[in-house]
């Protein structure tokens, strides 16, 4: 079998649905360029953790002091296996005529996705306790800014999935509906990958160093 | 779903399975690593950043389906934005350790 060029980054709907699948390539194109600035905004902010983590703990706590690696390996899982559902859901889109395998591993994908965002407000509380606030070290301020700015965008993601979720049940899989449900599984797939350098750069190189 | 169909679904669903295998496994080799204190120091800092750049990569053609086959300019965009954020952290890191040598 020929196999069709790709007209976007994600799952193709290809012949599934030709309507919708002509329809995506500008739109998703264009959400693609935004995904790449956002790459550049977490890479300014990984450039002032890597400067001030080793430089600028002014005396206060040190990497290797408050990082938990088995939490870091929890979350890590869970946001994994959040981008495997959301894969998953994405087949759901393209394949299944019905909707209940989609809102099935939507809502299996904002499970694992809350609980990533659960597992991390408990880390900064015990951090907190610790006396690892933000402003106690450069260090530590870089550590919350870029890592909750991360955080942030997951919960951006869980809204966004809430929204779907209701268009879904509101409009049904129209045109519209599929593309922003594309965006958001290529904004999801983004997100793990930014952790991805979260869990190496940060919190292993920080005990390893 | 037509038999056209049965086949993309199952070639679709074998490069998700495919790609959340390996980043399991490189998940977990990295973590490894600093767990169980495998290989000298600096190797270890080196294994660490090569096997995240394995698994960005893993991430990016399994998951976000970049290819050569990108009928739009996908891969070249992902590859200049990386050439800019190599430049900006290597060089802010370069430079900071540097004047952070000369001060002291």
């Amino acid at each position: 079998m020929k196999r069709q060029p790709l007209l976007h980054p994600g799952l193709n709907l290809g012949s599934t649905d030709e309507y919708s699948h002509d329809e995506a390539e500008p739109v998703i194109f264009g959400f693609w360029i935004f995904l790449m600035a956002d790459l550049v905004l977490f890479a300014i902010l990984f450039a002032t953790y890597a400067s001030m983590s080793v430089q600028g703990q002014a005396g206060g706590p040190s990497p290797t002091d408050v990082f938990d690696l088995p939490s870091a390996f929890i979350e890590t899982m869970l946001l994994l296996s959040s981008s495997i559902t959301f894969g998953m859901a994405s087949l759901a889109l393209k394949y299944k005529a019905d909707r209940l395998h989609l809102v099935f591993w939507l809502v299996l994908t904002f499970c694992l996705g809350a609980g990533f965002i659960g597992m991390e407000v408990r880390d900064f509380w015990i951090m907190t306790q610790q006396g690892a606030v933000p402003q106690r070290s450069g260090f530590l301020s870089a550590f919350y800014l870029l890592v909750a700015t991360h955080g942030i965008h997951v919960s951006a993601g869980l809204c966004w999935m809430i929204v779907m979720l209701v268009q879904l049940r509101v409009l049904g899989r129209t045109t519209e509906v599929k593309l922003r449900l594309m965006r958001l599984a290529l904004f999801w797939h983004m997100l793990d990958i930014v952790w991805v350098c979260i869990f190496t750069f940060v919190y292993l190189f920080g005990v390893a160093l | 779903m037509t038999d056209e169909h049965v086949e993309t679904y199952a070639q679709d669903f074998k490069s998700y399975c495919i790609g959340g295998l390996l980043a399991l496994m490189l998940t977990a080799l990295a973590f490894g690593l600093v767990i169980f204190e495998i290989l000298p120091h600096f190797e270890r800092l080196i294994a660490l950043a090569i096997l995240a750049v394995a698994q960005i990569v893993v991430h990016f053609r399994y998951f976000l389906h970049i290819s050569w086959r990108s009928h739009r300019d996908d891969l070249q965009l992902v590859l200049f934005t990386s050439l800019i954020l190599f430049l900006m952290v290597g060089g802010t890191i370069w430079i900071l350790f540097n004047l952070h040598e000369r001060m002291m």
